[in-house]
Parts: structure tokens; sequence; C-alpha cells
């Protein structure tokens, strides 16, 4: 299973499925991140940690922690 | 039509603030809403009579889980404004109109504001607003909340719908909308039309808070949850998925009929700027460049004296208004009105050099307050924590709070004023108790004293209290964020980094005097109450019996008897020609008995008890404090410690080392731990229960800080002797217990709570 934390740098991936549940995955899918969504990778913090990328058309920055439960293909 | 009210509500980022200050004008109120610390501002419309805005808090989305969004939940549910304002993004339109479709659903009539309309055009994209509005079935006014523009027609067409009823127009997928309109049937008929779909919708996300307040039969819970499940097995996902999925799959429908993007993919000016601020590489560079500038404007060296600090340059001034011309100046005016000469040394003394040592550093927190106003309001405070996250949150803290602690080294009321910016309550509240161990500019004159008097100027004793500061902040986070208070409430993990721009100029004034006024405020009462109360509790006191001024006793011979003075002198084991009028006054007797609690670390006598009193005022006056007790023989004043300096510093390293048993140097190295890291200056506290907004936390917080103080002295000291090879065993058992418990509460596993706890 290929996650959101997996996807590199540039790539453009589309959201499969959200695991997880409760809080958590409702605040992920409140920001935008639903089912068969285009998301662009835009870079990595300086520190390794959280990365941001490009969803709908703006900008958010997620954990990588958060960014697994995020399944892409 | 009289008493029309609007709720204002939209995401963060919006322009939310913006638009709700050209509503209003100057006619707001701001305060907290009942018992949480959301802010909750009120204001009158201009230009119109009985219309009152409610500004929500920006959210994304009305999900029962961050306080914020059961704010502005509850408040839309159980006070029903007329009219609901929904501002929303036009250059981030498709996030935006997700709030908008929950909005919707509540059956309040709803007015859209389409922001930032001009940034779209600029950009060369398309909105259609008529057919939004004609598929969204509410009004839409395009509006620029900065310039002020269609903000007139905004309310007019809020007026003109207020009082009607709102059918949201929206649908979901087949399977859902068939689940929906079961759960209406046997749920929630007997409620008004409008509101039906709001809580079928709630109820199929099994929302806890709206099933709670429906208290519905087991039955038709039973009967409901058949419909939800078929449901889920037919979309293959949970309830509350499903409906967020629906939202967004309709809302992309809607953007492909209404707007037109015109270069996909083309970069914007914020993209490039972003590229270069959070470059790989040059991110850490500029942030600590953006730092410094932020530090030496406000804090550092004054203009005039090889700096470019503004806000030094109006401190200095101020102080020497207070200091000098208003202290001197209202004492000599007292003095020729013929005021008695207690009324003159309260109002000099007690009022004007006490509340004037506190606002000497308006000038600088306004300069600071201004800097970091523009920091958030341009967009640079979401990328900080952007850079900054991975370190601070293994401490349970958030990117954001490097800022209050980077405040917090210059004084420690602005650090804590400045943690106001953490959206995040845990955070914050954990950035508030922690941001006072970082040694302030106050704290420095104690380091130079003990580091002077006791070691030689070593500068290692400075050094080690920043690295202790700043360990007594990584292990508070640490072991805080474990413990039950803090548990329940993840920071949240996602965070919009806002398109940059360029800050409004009414926003950064606005928000800049907002905080320094409540530090002005606070310095006109609490402040000058402790001020007027110290003053009296060290200036009077029992002579021989007499209650009074001291030092009018003590020059009374028939009162400070000889005889009287060499007993009390015996008692205090000082020579009669030490003895000072102070050791009269009330507050060394309240000191002496106090002292006894600080004996375990080492410095349990009533002097060193006096300065840790009086540095509750301000810790620079622990400085000026041992400046009066330790001055004797020389017939100096108290502030001229810098002339007689090497005469105190001897006579405080003659007593560390009498009352420590000859280990001076470890005593008052615990001196200065505890002085460092224990319950902040009046002000900072002050500041702390402004922030917290809640007495129990206030009170958690100084008490913390004071008993991790004491335990972190009583370790330093109680182990240092066992290393000098002279343990006091029952102090030592002690400590070592506190340390045993301290490493336990730092290491012990500890699982990452995921749910979001709501109040």
């Amino acid at each position: 299973m290929k996650t959101l934390r997996d996807a590199k740098i540039g790539d453009t991936v589309k959201v499969v499925k959200l695991h997880g549940e409760g809080a958590v995955k409702r605040r992920i899918m409140d920001m935008g991140l639903t089912k068969g969504t285009e998301v662009f990778i835009r870079k990595v913090a300086p520190l390794g940690d959280p990365v941001e990328v490009n969803v709908r058309g703006y900008e958010l920055s997620i954990r990588k922690a958060d960014a697994e439960m995020v399944e892409v293909q | 039509m009289a008493g029309i009210r609007i709720a204002l509500a939209g995401n963060p980022n919006s322009g939310k603030t913006t638009l709700f200050n050209a509503l209003t004008g100057t006619q707001q109120f701001v305060g907290n809403w009942p018992g949480v610390t959301v802010e909750k501002k009120e204001g009158k419309v201009r230009g119109q009579k009985d219309v009152n805005v409610t500004d929500l808090p920006g959210i994304y989305s009305l999900s029962p889980y961050t306080l914020e969004e059961v704010v502005a939940r509850n408040y839309l549910i159980d006070e029903r404004p007329d009219v609901i304002l929904n501002i929303v993004d036009a250059t981030n339109l498709e996030r935006n109109l997700y709030l908008t479709t929950q909005l919707a659903e509540l059956g309040i009539p709803m007015v859209i504001a389409l922001n930032m309309m001009d940034l779209v055009r600029k950009n060369g994209d398309q909105i259609n607003t008529k057919e939004l509005s004609r598929q969204l079935g509410c009004p839409i006014v395009e509006i620029s909340a900065l310039k002020g523009d269609g903000v007139d027609e905004a309310v007019k067409a809020c007026v003109s719908v207020a009082g009607g009823k709102m059918m949201p127009q929206h649908s979901f997928s087949g399977a859902v909308d068939h689940a929906l309109a079961h759960i209406e049937e046997v749920a929630v008929h007997d409620l008004p039309e409008e509101r039906q779909r709001w809580y079928a919708i709630k109820l199929f996300e099994r929302d806890e808070k709206v099933l709670e307040k429906l208290n519905l039969s087991q039955s038709v819970r039973d009967h409901i949850e058949k419909d939800i499940q078929a449901a889920e097995k037919e979309l293959d996902d949970d309830a509350e998925s499903i409906i967020t999925n629906e939202r967004y799959v309709y809302i992309g429908g809607l953007m492909k009929g209404c707007y037109k993007k015109k270069n996909k993919g083309q970069m914007t000016a914020s993209d490039k700027i972003d590229r270069v601020v959070t470059n790989r590489w040059l991110a850490l560079p500029i942030f600590a460049l953006v730092m410094y500038l932020v530090y030496a404007l406000a804090m550092g060296a004054p203009i005039g004296d090889g700096g470019i600090s503004l806000g030094t340059f109006l401190t200095d001034w101020t102080n020497d208004v207070f200091g000098g011309w208003l202290t001197d100046g209202s004492r000599s005016v007292m003095e020729s009105l013929g005021a008695a000469e207690w009324l003159t040394g309260l109002v000099s003394d007690g009022i004007f050099a006490g509340v004037g040592a506190v606002l000497g550093f308006v000038p600088q927190m306004l300069v600071l307050f201004l800097l970091l106003c523009i920091l958030e309001d341009c967009g640079y405070m979401a990328r900080i924590a952007f850079i900054m996250d991975r370190i601070f949150r293994r401490f349970g803290l958030s990117g954001k709070s490097f800022i209050p602690m980077l405040v917090g080294t210059g004084c420690g009321v602005p650090g804590v004023m400045a943690s106001r910016t953490i959206e995040n309550e845990r955070d914050r509240r954990m950035t508030i108790m922690t941001t006072c161990f970082i040694p302030c500019g106050a704290k420095l004159p104690i380091i130079g004293l003990i580091a002077g008097a006791l070691f030689g100027g070593a500068t290692w004793v400075a050094t080690s209290a920043y690295f202790i500061g700043v360990a007594a902040i990584v292990i508070s986070g640490i072991m805080l964020k474990k413990t039950k208070m803090f548990a329940g409430d993840p920071a949240p993990f996602v965070m919009e980094l806002p398109a940059y721009h360029v800050p409004s100029v009414g926003n950064v004034l606005r928000g800049t005097w907002e905080r320094g006024w409540s530090f002005i405020k606070r310095a006109g009462t609490v402040i000058l109450i402790s001020s007027i109360v110290l003053w009296f509790l060290q200036g009077y006191g029992s002579v021989n019996g007499k209650f009074g001024n001291v030092e009018e006793l003590y020059e009374d011979e028939t009162v400070a008897t000889e005889e009287y003075k060499e007993a009390k002198a015996e008692q205090m084991g000082v020579p009669v020609e030490e003895l000072s009028p102070m050791d009269d006054s009330v507050l060394a007797d309240i000191a002496t008995p106090v002292s006894t609690i600080f004996k375990p670390l080492g410095f349990g006598s009533w002097r060193p008890t006096v300065a840790t009193v009086t540095g509750l005022i301000a810790k620079e006056n622990v400085v000026g404090t041992f400046g009066v007790l330790y001055n004797y023989e020389a017939e100096t004043e108290d502030d001229e410690l810098d002339e007689e300096g090497s005469q105190i510093w001897t006579n405080v390293e003659d007593d560390f080392n009498k009352i420590s048993g000859g280990y001076g140097k470890l005593a008052a190295f615990s001196f200065m731990l505890f002085n460092l890291l224990c319950a902040p200056c009046f002000a900072a506290m002050g500041a702390i229960k402004r922030e917290m907004n809640n007495a129990k936390w206030t009170w958690f917080a100084i008490g913390y800080m004071c008993v991790f103080a004491y335990a972190i002295a009583l370790i330093v000291w109680q182990l240092g002797r066992l290393f000098a090879g002279a343990p006091q065993i029952v102090g030592l058992i002690f400590a070592l217990a506190v340390l045993a418990f301290m490493l336990y509460m730092v290491f012990r596993p500890y699982k990452e709570a995921t749910k979001l706890a709501s109040r």
C-alpha cells in the first residue's frame, strides 16, 4: 500500500482511501483530502517533517505520521 | 424591523477579521466565549440601526471535535441568529464552500460575501456568481474586505433576508439521500422543516452531541442505525467520511459549472516567495535572520547606542520619565503641598516607582507586538510553525511556541502574550507554562550577582542558566504532555499555509493596540495594588512593640533603644551596626519563618528569602534587595551596587557560606536556580492569568513553576552535598525520591493520543 508519506517531492498523486478513524480522519478530510482528490507534493520542511502539499488549490502542511493514513496511487 | 443579529462565519484566513472591522468600525466588544478561551467579538454594524454582528471563531467545518467548531456550532444552533454572513475566500473557493454547505443546512437565512474577487480577476480567473448563487440558494455579494468595497451591499442583503428561512439546495448521492430522507421521517419530522436536514445529517454521522440532545428512544436509534449501516456497506466507508466525501463531490460539480481557471499550474507570486522562504537550505538561515531582526528592533541595543532597537530606545526614555522626574517630581510637589510623609512615600516610591517599572516595558512591547502582528498578517507565522514543528512537538509544544520563548529571553510578559498566536489550546497552555523558564532580561542581574559574588565572574554560570532554562522547558514539556491534564487533544496536525500578502495597516495596528492596551490596563490594576502592598510591607513594622514606619521608629531612640537593637541583632545573627530598619518590617517578619522551607535547598535564611519574595515584584529586585540587605559598613544607598559591589559581594559570599555550613557556592547556585525557575514577577503572572483566562489553570501554572523550581534546587543542593562528601541524609532521601519521580515522569511509556477531545 502506497501512502502520502511515501510520495516523492514533485509527484502528483491521487487519494485512494483514508485509514484511521474519528477526529483525526475527519480533520484530514475536512481539509479536502478526500477520495479521488489530486495532491501535489510541494516540499518537505528543512528538518524533514512536516510535508507541504497542494490540494484543491491551496497549500497544506501535514505531518508525516498523519500522511501515513492517506492511501494514494 | 428591530434587532437583527448577524453571525459572521468563515474559514480562518478568509478575511473574516478584516470584514468584521469594516462592518463595525470602532464599535466592538472583545471578550471570551463563556467558559472557554476562544475570543468572542461583538459589535454594532455602523450606519445601521439595531443591527448587531457576532464574529464566530474561524473554522473549516462544523465537526464536534475542536473547541472553536463546538463554540461556533453551539452558537448557531442554540442562539439561532437571524442571518449568517458567510465570508468565502474566492481565491480558495473549493475548500471554503465546504463550510458553506454545512452552514446552509442549519436553515438559517444566509448571505455569502465573496471576498478577494479582485485577486481572482487579477489572476484572470472567472467565477460565475449568478450561477453559484442559484445553485446554493442564497444571495452572493462580491466584496473586498480590505478596501471596504461591497460591505454595505452585504449588510443590505443580510437585512433583506433576515427572518426568512433557508432550504439547503445541495444533494448527495442516491444511497445517502435515501438514508437521510428516512432518518428525517422517523426521527426529526416534528422539528421545523428547514432544520430537519441538519439533524438528519448529524444523526447519520452519529454525532454524539446531537444524539445526546435529541434524546431519541432506543427503537428509533436502532432503526436509524440500520439505515446508516446499509449506506456504510454500500459505499465502503464510515458514515462521517461518507458525508464529508459527498460534500466535496457536490462542490466539485459546482466548481465545474461556475469556476474557470485561466492558467493551470502557473506559479503565483506567493508560490515564488514561498519557494525561497521555506527552501530546504535557505529556510533556517532566513528564519534566524527574521528572528534576529524582530529581537534587535524590539529589545536589542537601543538606537544611538550601536543598535537598531526603537523599542529599547523608547523604553529607556520612559524609564527616565517614570524613574526620574515623575518619581522625584511627584515627591517635591507633594512635599511643597505639605502632604504627610507617608503619603508622599506611598505615591512616589510605591506607586510611581512600582507602576513605572512595569510601564517602562510598554514601548518595547508595542514594537514587538507590531512586528509579530506583521509576521502573522503576512503569512510568515504559519511558515515558522512549518519549519520548527518537528523540534517542538516532541515536548508537547508546537512550532509556534518558538516565538514566545524567543521573546521570553527579553521579557516574560510579552513572551506569554505572544502565545496568543497558537490556536491549539493545549499547545498554548503548555507554552504559557514553560515560557517563563527562559531567563528573561530582569533575571540576568541575578545571574550576574551570583556569578560575581561567589564564582569570580565565571561565564559558565550564565551559560548554564540558559541551558537549564531550555532543559526545564524540555523536561516540563515531556512530563506535562504525559499527564492527564494535557492528554487527549493532540495538536492540529494539518495546517493551512495561507498565501503571502501585504499586511493590512489597520489589522496590524489594531492587533498591536489590543495587546498593548490589555497590558497597560493591568499595570493600572493588579500591579498598582501589589506595588502599594509591598511598599507598605517593607516600610512598616513594629519596633520594640510600637508599630509604624520602621525608619522613623529607628531614628527615635526612645523606641529603638540600644538594648532592643542589641537583642534584635543577636536574634538576626548580625552585629548591631549592620542592623537595618527593614529587619523589623512586616516583610522581614513574614520572611523569617518562611525561610525554613528553603533550608533543604541550602539557603534557608531570611535575607535570601526576602530577596526571593521581592523578586516577585520584579526579578531585578532580587539584586536590589541584596543591595539593601548586604550593604553593611558602607553608608551608601541601596542602588549603588556597582560602586559598592565588591563590599556587598564579600558580604553575600560570607553570608551564603555561613548559612550553608561552608558550601556557599552550592547554596548560591541553588538559590539562583530557584529564583530563575520559580513563579515569575507579578507582571508576568498577570499575563499568565490573562492568557489562561481561567483561575484553575493560572494557579496550576504558577504552582507548577514553584514546585519544579523547588525540586530542581533540592536535587542540585542535596546531590552537591553528597558529591562534596557531606550528605544531609533526610534531605538526600527526599531529593533522590524527587529525582526518581521526575525520571519516571519523563521516561514512562506514553502513547500519543489520536482522539481530539471536545468539551
